[in-house]
C-alpha cells in the first residue's frame, strides 16, 4: 500500500504541475500581452479553463492531505520552515482563485473588471513563482533544523539562489504549457502566430532559467547534476525531454497543434522524472545533508492501508468522470 | 499580540470564514436541483431563470470556500504543527475521503455550470444533484474529523505515544453523529432563511415577484424544515456533550458548581472571578433533563473539573446562549410559516410574514457562528481532547500576528467583495431575467 500512496502522490504532483500548472501559465502569458491584445487573449483562455479550472486544482489539495496523512514528519517540517513562502503561495491562490470566478460573474462589466484582471495576472505569476521555491527549497538543503535565530530558520531556508532559480524555471515552463495548449484552442490565424510567439519566448525564458538552476546547485552544494547526469533514469529522461522539444517544434512548424500538448506534456514530466528519480525516496534535504524518506517518514501501516483504499476508491468514482468533463468540452469546441 | 493567540485568532477567523461560504455551497445545489427539476417538469422558464441566477451565486461561494479550504488544509500544520504530526494518520481518514468528495463536486459543478443546452437535461440535472450530495458528504466528513477533536479515538495514548492507530475507528468516533446531524441542519436552515430573506425583500418591494416569490417558497421550505427538526438534534447533541466533554457543558450553562437537581440559566452575567452569573433567568430542573433527561439527576459542574482544564466560561456561555435563542426564534418562524401555508393564504396578502424572513436573514448564521465559538471554545484548553492542550500544538515561528493581521484584511477584503458582487446580481434580475424570451447575457 505504501507504493501505491506514492503513487498518488507523485501523480498528484505531476498532475498539478501540468493541469494546475497550465493554468498559472495562461495568467502569466496575459501578463506578458499586450493591452491591445489581452481581451483576446483572455476569452481564449477563459474558454479553454472555465470548465475544468475548479478540477485542475484540487490535485494540491489531494497532494497535500496524503502528505499529511501518509507522511506527516514531512509536512510538518514543511509547514514550520517554509511558513513564509508557503503563506504567499496561499494569498497567492486565493487571490487568483476568487478574482478569476468574480471576473466572470460580475453581473456588471464595468471597471471592476480591471481590479480583478489585474489581481489575477499578477496573483497567476506570484503563486508558481512561489511553489517552485518551495520545491527548490525541499531539495536545496537550506532547511535548518537546529537553527536558533529567526532569519536562519525561517528567511535562509527559502531566499536562496537555488530555491529563487527554481521557482523562475517553474514559472517559465507554466508559461511554456499555456502557450502551447493555448495555440490548439485558437482557431484565429493571428492569435495562433501571437501563440506561438509566446510558447517561443517562454521556451527560452526556461532554458535560461534552467541553466540558472544548475549554476545554483553548482554554487549551494544541491548534488542536482549527480542527479540528473549520474543516474542512467535521470540522463535519459533528460534526453528524452530534448528529443521531444525539437519534435515539438519541428510539428509545430508543420502546423499540427493538439499532438503539442502531450509533446509538452510528457517533456515537463521527463523533467520532473530527472531531478526526483535519483533523489527519491528522499523528499527534504535538510542542511548538514540529513535527509527524511518517504519512507522514514511514513505513517502506521493501518493509515497508510486504508488512505491508499480512499485513493483507489476515489480515482474509481473521479477518474472516469474528470475525463468525460475533458472530453465533452473539448468535443464541444471542435464542432 | 501574543503568538499563540495570534495563531487561535487567525484559526478562528478563517474558520469562521470558510464555515459560512461552505455551507452555502453545500445547500444552495439543492435549492438549485428543485428549481430545476420544476423547470424540467412544468417547462416553466421562471424556474430556469431561478436556477440560472443561484447558480452564479453557488459559483462565487464555491470557488471561495474552495480556496479558503486549501488555506485551511495548509493552515492546519502552519499553525498547529505538532498536532498534525500526531494527529494527521488518525484523524486524516475523513479527510482523504473528503478530497475524493470535493474533487467530485468540483467536476459536476464544472458540468453543471457549463453544460447548459450542452448536456443531456436530465443528466444535466444529475450533475447538479451530484454537486450537492458531494458537498454534503464533504461538510460531514469535515465534521467528523473535527468530532475526533472532541471525542478522541482510534489510537492508545501510551506514555505520550500514539499507538495501535485505527484510523477507521478515529473517524466513526462517538461524536461524529450528533455533530454532523446538528451541522447540516444547521448548514440549511441558515443558508435558507438568508435567501429566503433576501427573495422575500425583493418581493415586498414589487420587483419581479413571480420569480423572487417562486424563488422565495423554495427556500423557504427547506429553512423552516430545518428550523424544526434543529431542536431535536439539539437535544441529542446536549445528551451526547454532558456524556463526553462535562466541562464544556459546564462551561455553556456557566454552571460553576455541581447541582442536583440543575437549572437552566437563561441569558445572565458572567463573572469569570468570582465564578458567578447575575440577572439569569432561572429554569429549576430544566438543566438536569436537557442533559440527562431526567429533572432530578446532576449535572457535573467546573468545580469538579481541575482549574487548568476550564474553557473560557463566558465566551462559550454567551454563544450558547445566543445559539439557543435564534434557534428558538427561526423555529417559531417556521411554525407561523406553515400555519399559513396550511391554510393557504397567498404570501404576498402577509407582508408581515415576508418581513420576518427579512429580518431573519443574518440570524441562521450568526446561530451558526455562535454554535461554531460553543464547540471550539468549549473545549479549550485542548486541542485533543484530554490528549493534547492547544498551546503545545502551535508553531515555534515567532510573528504570527502579522500573518493574522494579514489574513484578517484579505478575509474582510473577501467578505466585502462577495457582497457587492451578490447585491450586483440581485440587481440586475430585472434585466437580466425579465423577459423570459431573451437569453441571459453572457459574459
Amino acid at each position: 500500500m505504501e507504493y501505491v500512496v506514492i503513487t498518488f502522490l507523485c501523480l498528484g504532483i505531476l498532475l498539478y504541475f501540468l493541469l494546475g500548472g497550465a493554468d498559472f501559465g495562461a495568467g502569466i502569458i496575459e501578463l506578458f500581452t499586450s493591452a491591445k491584445n489581452r481581451g483576446k487573449t483572455r476569452k481564449t483562455m477563459y474558454q479553454a479553463i472555465g470548465p475544468v479550472w475548479e478540477a485542475n486544482h484540487m490535485w494540491l489539495i489531494i497532494a497535500i492531505v496524503i502528505l499529511f496523512v501518509g507522511f506527516p514528519h514531512i509536512y510538518t517540517t514543511m509547514s514550520v520552515y517554509l511558513h513564509i513562502p508557503l503563506l504567499i503561495m496561499l494569498i497567492g491562490i486565493i487571490a487568483r482563485g476568487t478574482a478569476f470566478v468574480f471576473r466572470h460573474y460580475d453581473a456588471v462589466h464595468d471597471n471592476m473588471q480591471e481590479v480583478y484582471n489585474k489581481i489575477f495576472v499578477y496573483s497567476s505569476f506570484i503563486t508558481p513563482l512561489f511553489l517552485g521555491i518551495i520545491a527548490g527549497s525541499v531539495i536545496s538543503g537550506h532547511i535548518d533544523t537546529q537553527a536558533t535565530d529567526f532569519v536562519s530558520a525561517y528567511i535562509y531556508s527559502w531566499l536562496n539562489w537555488f530555491s529563487v532559480s527554481v521557482g523562475l524555471f517553474t514559472v517559465a515552463l507554466c508559461g511554456f504549457l499555456a502557450a502551447i495548449y493555448l495555440i490548439g484552442e485558437t482557431k484565429d490565424e493571428h492569435d495562433k502566430k501571437r501563440f506561438i510567439k509566446k510558447a517561443e519566448f517562454m521556451n527560452i525564458a526556461a532554458v535560461l532559467f534552467g541553466a540558472m538552476v544548475f549554476i545554483a546547485s553548482f554554487k549551494e552544494n544541491v548534488p542536482l547534476a549527480d542527479w540528473v547526469f549520474k543516474n542512467p533514469i535521470g540522463l535519459s529522461a533528460v534526453i528524452l525531454a530534448s528529443l521531444s522539444l525539437i519534435l515539438l517544434w519541428y510539428l509545430l512548424l508543420k502546423g499540427k497543434t493538439k499532438i503539442l500538448r502531450v509533446l509538452a506534456g510528457f517533456q515537463v514530466t521527463m523533467i520532473l522524472l530527472a531531478i526526483s528519480y535519483a533523489h527519491f525516496p528522499n523528499f527534504i534535504r535538510l542542511k548538514g545533508g540529513d535527509t527524511i524518506s518517504l519512507f522514514s517518514a511514513v505513517g502506521p501501516e493501518k493509515t497508510i492501508y486504508s488512505l491508499g483504499l480512499a485513493l483507489l476508491l476515489g480515482s474509481v468514482l473521479i477518474l472516469p468522470f474528470l475525463g468525460y468533463l475533458f472530453y465533452k468540452f473539448q468535443q464541444k469546441e471542435e464542432e | 499580540m501574543d503568538d499563540f493567540i495570534a495563531a487561535r485568532s487567525q484559526m478562528a477567523l478563517s474558520l469562521g470564514f470558510h464555515i459560512i461560504f461552505s455551507c452555502i455551497g453545500m445547500v444552495m445545489p439543492f435549492f438549485m436541483a428543485v428549481s430545476h427539476y420544476k423547470w424540467l417538469k412544468t417547462n416553466d422558464e421562471v424556474y430556469k431563470n431561478i436556477t440560472k441566477a443561484w447558480s452564479k451565486g453557488v459559483a462565487i461561494f464555491f470557488a471561495t470556500g474552495a480556496v479558503s479550504g486549501t488555506m485551511l488544509s495548509f493552515e492546519l500544520g502552519l499553525l498547529w504543527p505538532k498536532f498534525m504530526e500526531h494527529a494527521g494518520p488518525i484523524f486524516g481518514m475523513p479527510f482523504s475521503l473528503e478530497g475524493t468528495a470535493f474533487f467530485i463536486e468540483a467536476i459536476a459543478l464544472g458540468f453543471f455550470l457549463y453544460g447548459w443546452n450542452k448536456l443531456n437535461k436530465w443528466f444535466h440535472w444529475f450533475t447538479g444533484m451530484v454537486v450537492g450530495v458531494s458537498g454534503l458528504a464533504s461538510g460531514i466528513l469535515v465534521v467528523a474529523a473535527n468530532a475526533w477533536m472532541n471525542s478522541p479515538a482510534g489510537f492508545d495514548f501510551v506514555n505520550g505515544q500514539y499507538l495501535n492507530i485505527d484510523p477507521i475507528q478515529a473517524m466513526f468516533n462517538k461524536a461524529w453523529f450528533t455533530q454532523a446531524l446538528h451541522m447540516c441542519l444547521a448548514a440549511f436552515t441558515a443558508t435558507g432563511f438568508a435567501v429566503a430573506g433576501v427573495h422575500a425583500l425583493m418581493v415586498l418591494r414589487n420587483s419581479n415577484k413571480d420569480f423572487h416569490l417562486k424563488a422565495f417558497k423554495i427556500a423557504a421550505v427547506f429553512a423552516c424544515i430545518g428550523a424544526l427538526l434543529q431542536p431535536l438534534s439539539g437535544d441529542l447533541s446536549a445528551k451526547d456533550v454532558a456524556k463526553r466533554q462535562p466541562a464544556k457543558l459546564a462551561a455553556m450553562e456557566a454552571l460553576y458548581k455541581t447541582e442536583k437537581p440543575a437549572p437552566l440559566l437563561i441569558g445572565g452575567i458572567v463573572n469569570e472571578k468570582d465564578k458567578t452569573v447575575k440577572m439569569a433567568i432561572q429554569l429549576p430542573g430544566a438543566l438536569s433533563f436537557l442533559a440527562h433527561g431526567d429533572f432530578k439527576a446532576e449535572v457535573k459542574g467546573l468545580d469538579q473539573i481541575p482549574e487548568d482544564q476550564h474553557p473560557p466560561v463566558a465566551i462559550t456561555h454567551y454563544a450558547f446562549q445566543i445559539m439557543v435563542g435564534i434557534g428558538t426564534l427561526l423555529m417559531l418562524v417556521a411554525i407561523i410559516y406553515f400555519i399559513t401555508i396550511f391554510k393557504k393564504k397567498p404570501l404576498t396578502d402577509k407582508p408581515w410574514l415576508l418581513k420576518l424572513f427579512v429580518y431573519a436573514i443574518p440570524l441562521g448564521y450568526i446561530a451558526l457562528e455562535a454554535g461554531w465559538v460553543v464547540t471550539e471554545v468549549g473545549r479549550q484548553p485542548w486541542i485533543i481532547y484530554g490528549i493534547m492542550r492547544t498551546k503545545d500544538a502551535v508553531t515555534p515561528m515567532p510573528g504570527i500576528a502579522y500573518s493574522f493581521y494579514i489574513f484578517s484584511a484579505i478575509y474582510i477584503s473577501l467578505s466585502i467583495i462577495v457582497t457587492f458582487l451578490l447585491y450586483r446580481q440581485i440587481k440586475m434580475v430585472p434585466i437580466l431575467y425579465n423577459n423570459s424570451s431573451t437569453e441571459p447575457q453572457k459574459s
